[in-house]
């Protein structure tokens, strides 16, 4: 089945060209952070975690969002998800794949990271992400695998896939709601403090993780003779709408809980982020925006016949995806750490080789994410010719 | 009540055994666990160390450095002028930052702006250790919290997790940065977290920690050592006599450097 990636059109090595050559410069960087260590970031003291870990949290999203596709196919039998919940497990393969090396590139001593299998610690949320993502990964590389080569032989996936697939979806949720405990354990950490942690996680990745669906699937309707169908994507539109409406309302819980209660240790982080402290503004612009392009993409999409236009969805998804990313993968990570546990402002900024080596693990994923749904395009095209 | 508690953790993690997986449970019965351990240490008669800090006397000496400087040369800590980089064991912090929740607008200047000797808390309770995913970073049965160089993976999830900004990270390779290195102590390499021992290494020997002795011997005698367990122990006369405090006290990581204004 995989040869199927081996024999494409100049457009598809072209793509694939390119993701080698954001995994090459990402490699080179790498290296050279093996070497020099962390210093070539723009990691600190007071600002230990950040583009890395980020990009990590958001990715633990897209990966989840696969049980928006999963639930209603396999639980509810939602016939016109059939067709694309492949897809969606692909996508979440690629994404934990992404989310693994982002903790690995963010490793102090990446030759030791299995030491955390060596030496098993309960009590640590990191063990428990580790052992989850890695879980989930196996999860969706088996039900991808028995059930597409299932399918594309024309007959039933074998029954004990099934048991398989139904503990796939609480695992799915598991892995952001143990992605939140990471941070909203931490009595160190008054921002992240917060029980509305996990589930703003959860909405966020069910509004970004969708749209980045659709937009996959959009973009395999304009270059191949894959279409998702309208149905699937209408119904994901929707998924998308009201996900980050729940999403923005539990920021704004977040935001009145903070600002009303007036306890400067919980308020000043939105104020940095928001306002910026003494002078320190860095992330302001980029909140505003974040905020800004989230609030209008959701009125924009929440008209169906908006929505209806393929073009319009793909701009609100964009726009979704865009105030999702700058939320969770800068504003979320950054700002817990502003002011510090002492009070300082140290800001953060990634430098140049710190993005390069995030655009290398991007680039793998996509790589993988770019194979797999070769393989599911060729098949299908395959099935209908 | 004591035990009353603590069959309710017993309760309550079996609860969340059974409701929201082994993850939950873990926590609480980690909780549960130490407190465990710290009553059987009471009442065992195990060692509990603790080190109490004069501010007053302390600050007398402005600019003194006697106890950073033993402690950073005893342990070749690198010298890192760089604030985003540097790496300290010990050091001096304005009283305003310090206690955040005991200095106020109306508080003297000299008060807000005396500087306090920070390190390493030594928790009874530490979040550090709890977050650790590999159990580099331990807490010794007498009390020090220590940390294993060479099991570290660097994930700077203990940064992350600690409350009082006690722990350093190794941006880069540090010896370039130490001055003399001191075979007698092993310098750590880049990629891993460090922190203050409560010298247990000099412990072992019978020793006082260097800040300690480095403070004795300028006559500041602003640092005093002990086992919190002996109720005759100078250290835990003075805790009990007069009114300290320990930082962040609300946190319940139960700290135990005490401090007295």
């Amino acid at each position: 089945m995989l040869e199927k990636a081996l024999r494409g059109s100049g457009k598809y090595w072209g793509l694939v060209g390119f993701l080698l050559v954001l995994i090459g410069a990402g490699l080179g960087c790498y290296l050279w952070q093996f070497r020099e260590g962390l210093q070539i970031t723009g990691l600190s003291r007071d600002v230990p975690w950040g583009f890395y870990i980020s990009q990590f949290t958001f990715l633990v999203g897209v990966a989840a969002s696969a049980v928006i596709l999963v639930l209603p196919y396999y639980l509810h039998d939602y016939k016109a998800f059939g067709r694309i919940v492949v897809l969606g497990e692909f996508l979440a393969v690629a994404a934990v794949i992404m989310c693994m090396l982002f903790v690995f590139v963010d490793m102090g001593q990446p030759m030791r990271v299995l030491n955390v299998m060596l030496h098993p610690t309960p009590q640590s949320v990191m063990f428990w992400d580790v052992l989850v993502l890695s879980g989930y990964l196996v999860l969706n590389v088996v039900i991808s695998r028995v059930t597409f080569s299932a399918e594309v032989k024309g007959v039933a996936p074998a029954a004990w896939i099934r048991p398989l697939i139904v503990l796939s979806i609480p695992w799915a949720v598991s892995i952001h709601t143990v992605t939140a405990f990471l941070y909203s354990g931490l009595g160190a950490r008054p921002f992240w403090l917060t029980a509305i942690l996990a589930p703003r996680f959860l909405a966020s990745a069910f509004s970004s993780g969708p749209s980045l669906l659709i937009l996959l699937c959009l973009l395999l309707k304009k270059f191949t003779r894959f279409d998702a169908g309208s149905k699937a994507i209408q119904k994901l539109g929707v998924i998308v709408v009201y996900a980050m409406l729940v999403n923005i309302f539990f920021v704004g819980v977040e935001l009145f809980t903070a600002l009303y209660s007036d306890i400067p240790e919980h308020k000043h982080h939105f104020q940095y982020l928001f306002l910026g402290l003494e002078g320190k503004t860095m992330m302001v612009p980029w909140m505003w925006f974040s905020q800004t392009v989230g609030m209008l993409s959701v009125l924009f999409l929440l008209n169906p016949k908006v929505r209806q236009k393929e073009r319009f969805l793909a701009l609100g998804c964009l726009g979704v995806i865009v105030a999702i990313w700058i939320e969770k993968g800068l504003g979320m990570v950054v700002g817990g750490f502003v002011p510090s546990t002492q009070g300082s402002l140290m800001e953060y900024w990634p430098t140049a080789p710190e993005v390069v080596i995030g655009l290398g693990v991007y680039g793998i994923g996509f790589l993988v994410l770019t194979v797999l749904y070769k393989v599911a395009v060729s098949e299908r095209e395959l099935e209908e010719a | 009540m004591e035990s009353g508690r603590r069959e309710f953790l017993k309760t309550a993690a079996g609860a969340a055994a059974l409701g929201l997986g082994a993850g939950a449970a873990s926590f609480v019965g980690a909780e549960a666990l130490a407190r465990s351990r710290a009553g059987q240490a009471a009442a065992g008669g195990g060692k509990r160390y603790a080190l109490a800090v004069d501010t007053k006397k302390c600050a007398e000496r402005e600019g003194c450095r006697a106890c950073i400087d033993a402690c950073h040369v005893t342990h070749n800590v690198p010298r890192i002028e760089n604030r985003e980089e540097e790496i300290k064991w010990v050091w001096k912090e304005e009283a305003e930052w310090v206690f955040q929740d005991r200095v106020h607008e109306y508080s003297g200047a000299e008060l807000r702006r005396r500087p306090v000797l920070v390190l390493c808390n030594h928790c009874d309770n530490p979040p550090c250790v709890r977050v650790c995913p590999t159990q580099a970073t331990f807490k010794s049965a007498d009390g020090p919290v220590m940390m294993d160089p060479h099991r570290c993976i660097g994930c700077r999830y203990c940064v992350v997790g600690c409350p009082y900004g006690a722990r350093s990270f190794n941006w880069k390779d540090p010896r370039p940065y130490i001055e003399h290195v001191d075979p007698a102590y092993p310098p750590r390499a880049r990629g891993v977290v460090e922190k203050c021992t409560m010298c247990s290494e000099r412990l072992a020997h019978g020793l006082l920690p260097a800040c300690v002795e480095a403070c004795a011997r300028e006559g500041a005698g602003a640092l005093l050592f002990g086992d919190m367990n002996d109720p005759e122990s100078e250290i835990r006369k003075r805790v009990e006599s007069s009114l300290s405090l320990r930082r962040k006290e609300h946190l319940g990581t139960r700290p135990q450097v005490y401090y007295t204004l």
